[in-house]
């Protein structure tokens, strides 16, 4: 029997299959198997937006709801030109990216030899244990509060909340990665004539590289979270501040763009940090 | 060796095991599971203390780890973020030689376990035998009186396996290092083994010693034919019907109902 050889693009966007899951017949449960299915994802984007412009032009949504897609161009282009309250919509995005990064910066300062301290120290271990496993559940949020009472809401409390957000998270990762190692590399490393400390420097660290790796990811991502949660209660700048002021204002536009843009750097975070961790890591789950 | 549990009862792992290794030797040490192979090893490699006696290598105490006493483990030893090259050369950059030795000896090892060239590949690119020659390059690189293998060759596939045995006959005899190899590869032991003890379990203890010509054969014949002659064969079936008949009594022991 004949078949012509799908193109590429055809495999790309999920309308066939490539030779290898062509000849599967057991697809049903083999992940593998199953397309990519972009045309699908393609045809939603371009159904939401089409909705959204006949939405616009027949006047559909009160504005007050969802901004007609015009105005909201509009709003974008005078967000970025002028700004919003006087304050540059770079700044806005710069001063809430700049938090995150500053918070879990010392948080895997700290975070990280507390937990390599945790995993390799009976002491350290019995000493932190209590206070990591119960901080660990506690949702940073609901710090917020606490925070306030005692450093105000200058820009100190909302490094301080962060720092709080990512430490528990890199002490988990760390002490996994420093109790995850195993054995048989230990022991390979003191019969090849390390000392504790060349095992410590040379083995046990470069071994938990992938944890702390997964434990930054994940204190990004629960940061960003945490960092708009906290601009909405008590801030002036930053996109958090700035959608919330906007909703005063009942400008439903800049709410949504606001919301957009939350997400475009959430997302960019992830792949900026899956991109880093291929180069700096490539090793991972490779032992 | 007697391991106190839990509860007040306690496992005999090992007891009264006598073993006075010549300098050269390449033992084989084989047994059932649970007879305590590798509890033994552990202890000649000093990650254990024995409840009794103790080990010596030439005057010195045994008291730990030291790079005298290299090991191969059966796999997952090797640092999969360092290159071939960068394992290799592991021991001696601990030790703080120079660079430039430590580039030449390790160039050296690599052209003599057959990975010239790989130097720069990252180790977990590597196959599983390729992945062992690294491991016996990297413990050679230190120059051990001794090398402990732990199961070296046990993850590799049959063919592998046999490629495997005739390098560590190769670099034994190149190197005169002393080998205790533990092994549950009947064949292997009987092949490797100058010397083969056999173990026996509970307590964990040496039930017979051989001294086995075919080590020295392969050194210069056909390592099929070896496998294949009739002395070897003769003496494959004595140990496995040995081995069987432990593993029979453990089974008694257990009232036939669990594994070893």
């Amino acid at each position: 029997m004949e078949r012509r050889e799908p193109s590429a693009v055809a495999v790309w966007l999920g309308l066939a299959d490539d030779p290898f899951n062509r000849q599967k017949t057991a697809r049903f449960g083999d992940a593998g198997a199953v397309r990519s299915g972009r045309v699908w994802s393609i045809l939603v984007l371009a159904f939401l937006l089409g909705l959204w412009l006949l939405a616009s032009r027949f006047g559909w949504i009160e504005p007050f709801y969802w901004p007609p897609i015009g105005a909201t161009w509009q709003r974008l282009v005078k967000l970025a030109t002028e700004g919003f309250r006087n304050v540059p919509l770079w700044e806005h995005v710069g001063i809430s990216v700049y938090r995150v990064l500053t918070g879990v910066f010392f948080g895997a300062l700290v975070g990280i030899p507390l937990g390599f301290a945790m995993g390799l120290s009976s002491f350290a271990r019995g000493v932190f244990d209590p206070i990591v496993e119960f901080m660990r559940p506690v949702p940073p949020l609901a710090l917020i509060p606490l925070i306030i009472l005692w450093f105000g809401i200058d820009e100190t409390a909302k490094i301080i909340l962060l720092f709080l957000a990512a430490l528990f998270i890199m002490t988990i990762a760390a002490r996994a990665g420093a109790s995850g190692v195993r054995i048989a590399k230990v022991h390979a490393a003191y019969s090849l004539g390390a000392s504790r400390g060349q095992i410590l420097r040379h083995v046990i660290l470069p071994n938990a590289l992938p944890e702390i790796f997964t434990g930054l990811r994940t204190a990004m991502g629960v940061c960003w979270g945490t960092v708009v949660a906290a601009e909405l209660v008590a801030a002036d700048r930053g996109l958090g501040s700035m959608i919330m002021i906007a909703k005063n204002f009942l400008q439903t536009d800049t709410v949504v763009i606001g919301i957009v843009i939350i997400g475009i750097i959430g997302y960019g975070i992830e792949l900026l940090m899956r991109f880093a961790e291929r180069r700096l890591v490539p090793w991972k789950g490779k032992g | 060796m007697v391991y106190a549990l839990p509860g007040g009862g306690s496992v005999h792992a090992l007891e009264r095991i006598t073993l006075d290794i010549a300098p050269g030797e390449l033992v084989s040490v084989l047994g059932p599971s649970g007879c305590g192979k590798t509890t033994l090893l552990n202890i000649l490699a000093g990650f254990l203390a024995p409840t009794g006696g103790e080990v010596r290598v030439g005057a010195e105490v045994v008291r730990g780890p030291g790079a005298e006493r290299g090991m191969v483990f059966q796999q997952g030893a090797l640092f999969e973020w360092l290159s071939v090259a960068e394992n290799v050369g592991f021991g001696p950059r601990m030790a703080g030689r120079p660079k430039a030795e430590i580039a030449a000896r390790v160039e050296a090892l690599l052209r003599r376990v057959g990975l010239s060239g790989f130097g720069a590949t990252p180790v977990y690119q590597l196959s599983g035998g390729m992945q062992q020659r690294v491991a016996l390059a990297r413990c050679l690189a230190n120059d051990p009186a001794v090398i402990l293998m732990d199961e070296p060759l046990g993850a590799l596939d049959a063919l592998t396996r046999e490629k495997m045995q005739g390098l560590v006959l190769r670099l034994w005899q190149e190197t005169g290092t002393t080998i205790v190899l533990i092994t549950h590869s009947v064949e292997e032991a009987l092949f490797l083994g100058e010397r083969l003890v056999v173990m026996a379990p509970r307590p964990g203890r040496i039930e017979k010693e051989y001294r086995l010509p075919f080590s020295r054969e392969a050194l210069t014949g056909e390592a099929r034919a070896i496998k294949a002659s009739a002395e070897f064969v003769r003496t494959r079936e004595e140990v496995l019907a040995m081995i069987w008949g432990m593993e029979e009594e453990i089974m008694g022991h257990e009232g036939g109902s669990g594994a070893a």
